[in-house]
Parts: structure tokens; C-alpha cells; sequence
């Protein structure tokens, strides 16, 4: 329905519907005759984007936020990161491939690094199981940031998975106290945490890595309790009201900051991070450096990150 | 499947007022006729087969604490409707489900806190009710939650919880999501006031509840039968294209799988509890 088969005139497969006029000014600008004309369409460019930008409907951001070109979280480290040494393994039962975690160089200093890996090929995207991660993903996780509190190194989480894998094997496994214990550990772990909502923020799932100081998030990531498909189908017994849903839920990063539990939106390139994920990258690279020098001037406590999630919902008092 | 058609005659024996004001009633687990007065009377607990009906709050308390003893606290918290969640276009107002909830079962939220005696030890206890919006924890559940962990930091009492929950508040949307971390947050200051935290897991026991300050426990206690796991029966069915195994998420699979110290039959945990309370508050 929303996918548009303008694969080969923009060379972006899975083009969504609304990105199909942003495609048409790119395809001119790579076939642009002079440089007058293609600075006249960079500038078209600008204004298209942010026109259709402008307007989105929450469910376009969720659809933005699953987008097949969006950058996953290699690609941020790869452009984030001078190095980064991944390590495996929960120490316990296996090594979870759908989560990665390991030693990054950032700006020349160490950093442990944990996030969820989609994938980007078919065989990447099985192999990672669509970023979906088992108990042993979060007990890696674990380990890595006992590791980080060990070593006085500070915490980077990626997030982007569409939930914890619902599977058999998880429950054996014990998906529910995994994360659970995680997010016990994030409230008491005694060094800083930095997390960034890169794509899809899928509930228990990403909570488990996103215990953080500060929680940035992209301009067009989601950050949900529920797929809205799934919201939809549990309280309307249909999941063709997902749009809906997702207005209903609140969804967007605007919105979340606005509900005080996002710390900040990281503004994305025009037309969405997957249309520039080197300034994606940098815009994410800045808020991070931000972060350390926060930390680099004495402006960390562990009791902030705790008096933060204490203070956060809303409720009425009737007394 | 075994799980979905017991769930569907918990819907019709589970809910009081769906039951005819009858002296005999169908056991949803040996589905046999069963006078309905043995059955309370033993604390709705089948006599013939054991299978554990689903009770409420309120009744938890009568057969848990000393007489007298229970002092209910936070009773004032409620939801609100932080979003504005209602939705024309199919008749949904978050509002107007928490009010029929409230309606429906007297009380103001998923969650009853208080301060109680359990076997003469003093105790914070906090119990969640399945009836109301099915357990579901939103901002008022995750408040309540953390306002009895300080009660029991500051007046140095073990924390006792009754799970039963479908996960988190969809209505509430990621604030509910963040209630997880918050109420992980209030079970690391019991565990820093180094004070003890028994959980007894009930049916159900799921989501983002049990993926938060449920399992979270010192003592993980579960009622026999009772559904206890993260993902739903369906969500996994659904995803994988499997039908689960018979038992799957049950109180003893997860014993099986070391995430339950001990089953235990509802008769028999106001003894278990107090002796524990005991023993963990005078070491």
C-alpha cells in the first residue's frame, strides 16, 4: 500500500509513497546537465523535504522508522567509532547475534558499546533475527556493562529492535527476568549511560539496553509500549487500524520528549536519516560528545538517572 | 490448544457475576460440578483437582493477613489519561474504561498497597488485582508500587507482592513502558535497604510486569497453574508458526526452568509466607 516500486528512477529501494517527490528531485539532481540546474534542484530538494517532512503523520514515522534503507546501528558505529572490538557471548548459554556490544574509540577515549543489529541483507537479517534479541543478548549486555562500571568506562546504547524475540526458546530461557535484571542493573550501575533511539524503539526489548542517563532520540525513530498493528489488534480486534494506534499511543520523538521520557530529539538530515546517514552519524556523534563533556566536568551522578526514572508517569491524585 | 480453552472457561466461572447464583458450579479444571460453597470456603481453590480460580485483591488480603491488621495506603492514586487516549473513530475512551473498571470492581486501581501482619510479622504488601483493565500496570500502578517500597525502606518492613497481570497499560503508552524501569529502580532500594522481597506470582503473571519488578523478587513464590511468562501464548504462536507445547508458561514450566523457587498451593501460603518473614526479618 505504501511501498512504491520506484526502486530503479531513485536507486532507493522501498521507497514509501509520500518520499516519491523527493525521489523524482533526486533522480534530476544526479541527472542534472549543469551545475546551475542542479543547485536549482538541491534547493528544490531542501524545500521538498521539508514540506513533506513537515507534515508527517504519526504513522508515517513509524513506517520511517522501519525503513528498509534507514542506518542501523553498524552503520552509526562505523562512522561513530575510530575502532570498535565486538565482543561475544553471555558467558552463559550462547552469543546473541541481534544484539552487538563491545570496546568502541570514541574521540580518543574507550567506551563500551551494546545495541541491536537489524540487519541489512536477507541473510544479515536472519542470521540477526531482525533484531529481535534472545535472554542471552541481554545477558551480554549485562556482562558488558559490569565490564564498563569495572573499568570506569562509560555506557553507549543503540537501540533499534522491534521487540524482544517472542520465541520458545527466550521463555526457556528466561526473556522476562533478563530484562528485568538489566534494567536492575542500569538503575545501580555507577557509570555513565548514554542511549540514542536510532529506528524502532519495540518496547521491553529496547527498555532493556535503554536505562539511560540521557535518552536521545531521532527526529524519526518511534519509541513504543506495542507495535501499533498489535495495540490495534488487542484493543480493536483489528490491525488495519494501526494509524490509529499509532496517533493514539504517541509514538513520535516530539511527543515523547514533550511526556518527559525521552531527554532529547536528535534533528535528522532532510528526508530522514537514511537519505544522509554520514550527517545522521554526526549529528548523533555531537550529542554524544556533548554527553561526555557533561560527564568530563563533573556533571554525572548516578542519583540523576535514578531521581529521573523515579519521577516519570503521570497520574491524578484523588485525596 | 489447552492453554486457550482453559483461559475461555476462566472467562465464564472466573468472573463472579457470569456465574448463576447457583449451588453448583463447573470446575474450569476437572470440569466437574462442584458445590460452589466448598469452593470458597476453600479460598476458590477446586477441592477435587486443585485448580486455582482466579481471586481478587480484596480477597487475597482476607486470606493472607492477620485479622484487622491490613491498613490499605495510596488508596488515592489513580490514573489519568496522560495521552488523551480516545479514539472517536472506534468508540474508545482510556477514560471511560477506567471508569467502568472502577465501577465494575470498587476499586480506584490495578493495585491495592498497604501496610499488614502476616503471621504477626509486619509487612508491606502490595497486591494486584486481575480485574481491574486485567492487571495492567500504568503510571498509578508503578507510583503505588514505589510509594510502599519507602514506605517499607523507611519503616525497615519486608515487601510482599501479589503479581497478576496482563503487562503494561497500553492506553498509557510509553509511560507505561518506563513504569518497568521505575518500579526495577524501586526493588534495588529494597535490595539496598537490604530488606527482603517475596513475590508470588499468580495467574496471570505476563509482560511487562513480570519483565520488571515481578521477577525481580528475593523469593519467587507462584500459585500452581498459574500462566507465568513474557511474550503471549498467541504473539509466539503467531510469530512462529508453532502450536506450544502443552504446559508452556505454566507456574511449573517455569519452576522447571529455575525461575520459581516453590509452588505453592493458595492454602498454604499465609503459613510459607509468615514462616519466611520470619525467618528473613529476625536472621
Amino acid at each position: 500500500m505504501t511501498r512504491s516500486s520506484r526502486a530503479t528512477e531513485s536507486g532507493l529501494p522501498h521507497d514509501l509513497s509520500f518520499e516519491a517527490t523527493i525521489a523524482a528531485i533526486e533522480k534530476r539532481i544526479e541527472e542534472a546537465a549543469s551545475d546551475e540546474d542542479r543547485a536549482a534542484a538541491q534547493a528544490e530538494l531542501e524545500r521538498e523535504s521539508r514540506r513533506v517532512f513537515s507534515k508527517l503523520t504519526p504513522w508515517q514515522h513509524v513506517e520511517l522508522a522501519r525503513h528498509a534503507q534507514r542506518p542501523r546501528m553498524l552503520d552509526y558505529t562505523s562512522r561513530l567509532l575510530d575502532d570498535f572490538v565486538e565482543l561475544h557471548g553471555d558467558r552463559a548459554l550462547g552469543d546473541d547475534p541481534a544484539l552487538v556490544g563491545g570496546i568502541g574509540r570514541f574521540r580518543g577515549r574507550s567506551l563500551v558499546v551494546v545495541g541491536q543489529q537489524k540487519g541489512v541483507s536477507t541473510d544479515e537479517k536472519v542470521k540477526r533475527n531482525f533484531g529481535m534479541p534472545h535472554p542471552e543478548g541481554y545477558r551480554k549486555a549485562l556482562r558488558l556493562f559490569e565490564l564498563a562500571e569495572r573499568l570506569g568506562l562509560p555506557v553507549v546504547t543503540l537501540v533499534d529492535t522491534p521487540a524482544a524475540h517472542p520465541g520458545l526458546d527466550a521463555e526457556q530461557h528466561g526473556q522476562g527476568p533478563a530484562i528485568a535484571r538489566n534494567l536492575w542493573a542500569l538503575t545501580r550501575l555507577h557509570t555513565p549511560v548514554f542511549t540514542a533511539i536510532l529506528g524502532e524503539g519495540g518496547s521491553g526489548g529496547a527498555l532493556g539496553i535503554a536505562v539511560g542517563d540521557w535518552v536521545a532520540m531521532f527526529e524519526h525513530a518511534i519509541y513504543v509500549i506495542c507495535p501499533p498493528e498489535r495495540c490495534a489488534e488487542i484493543l480493536w480486534r483489528d490491525p488495519a487500524k494501526k494509524e490509529l494506534a499509532a496517533s493514539a499511543l504517541r509514538v513520535t520523538a516530539a511527543e515523547l520528549l514533550e511526556l518527559g521520557v525521552i531527554d532529547a530529539v536528535l534533528p535528522e538530515p532532510g528526508g530522514g536519516a537514511h537519505r544522509n546517514p554520514d550527517a545522521a552519524a554526526d549529528v548523533l556523534a555531537e550529542e554524544l560528545d556533548r554527553f561526555l563533556a557533561g560527564v568530563d566536568e563533573g556533571r554525572w551522578t548516578l542519583e540523576a538517572r535514578q531521581q529521573k526514572f523515579r519521577r516519570m508517569g503521570r497520574w491524578e491524585d484523588a485525596g | 490448544m489447552a492453554f486457550l480453552k482453559r483461559r475461555r472457561f476462566i472467562s465464564v466461572i472466573g468472573r463472579k457475576s457470569a456465574v448463576p447464583p447457583g449451588v453448583w458450579m463447573k470446575c474450569a479444571g476437572c470440569n466437574q460440578p462442584v458445590i460452589r460453597t466448598e469452593v470458597g470456603a476453600n479460598q476458590w481453590v477446586c477441592p477435587r483437582c486443585n485448580y486455582h480460580l482466579r481471586i481478587t485483591a480484596r480477597r487475597r488480603i482476607q486470606y493472607l493477613v492477620d485479622p484487622d491488621s491490613f491498613q490499605e495506603t495510596h488508596g488515592t492514586i489513580v490514573s489519568a489519561d496522560p495521552l488523551g487516549f480516545s479514539v472517536d473513530e472506534v468508540n474508545y475512551s482510556y477514560r471511560e474504561r477506567v471508569k467502568k473498571a472502577k465501577e465494575k470492581t470498587g476499586l480506584n486501581e490495578a493495585m491495592i498497597t498497604g501496610f499488614g501482619r502476616i503471621e504477626s510479622t509486619r509487612t508491606v504488601l502490595a497486591l494486584m488485582d486481575f480485574s481491574f483493565r486485567g492487571g495492567s500496570m500504568g503510571s498509578a500502578v508503578g507510583e503505588k508500587f514505589c510509594r510502599a517500597v519507602d514506605d517499607a525502606v523507611r519503616e525497615r518492613l519486608p515487601v510482599v507482592l501479589f503479581a497478576a497481570s496482563g503487562g503494561a497499560r497500553m492506553e498509557e503508552g510509553l509511560l507505561s513502558l518506563v513504569q518497568m524501569a521505575k518500579t526495577a529502580d524501586a526493588v534495588r532500594r529494597i535490595n539496598e535497604a537490604r530488606l527482603p522481597y517475596i513475590a508470588v506470582l499468580t495467574d496471570p503473571t505476563t509482560g511487562g510486569v513480570y519483565a520488571s519488578f515481578a521477577s525481580l523478587a528475593d523469593i519467587i513464590l507462584a500459585e500452581p497453574g498459574a500462566h507465568i511468562g513474557f511474550a503471549g501464548p498467541r504473539l509466539i504462536e503467531s510469530a512462529l508458526k508453532v502450536e506450544l507445547p502443552e504446559g508452556f508458561q505454566s507456574a511449573e514450566y517455569q519452576f522447571r526452568n529455575g525461575f520459581v523457587d516453590r509452588i505453592v498451593n493458595r492454602t498454604e501460603l499465609r503459613p510459607l509466607l509468615g514462616k519466611l518473614l520470619r525467618y528473613l526479618s529476625t536472621p
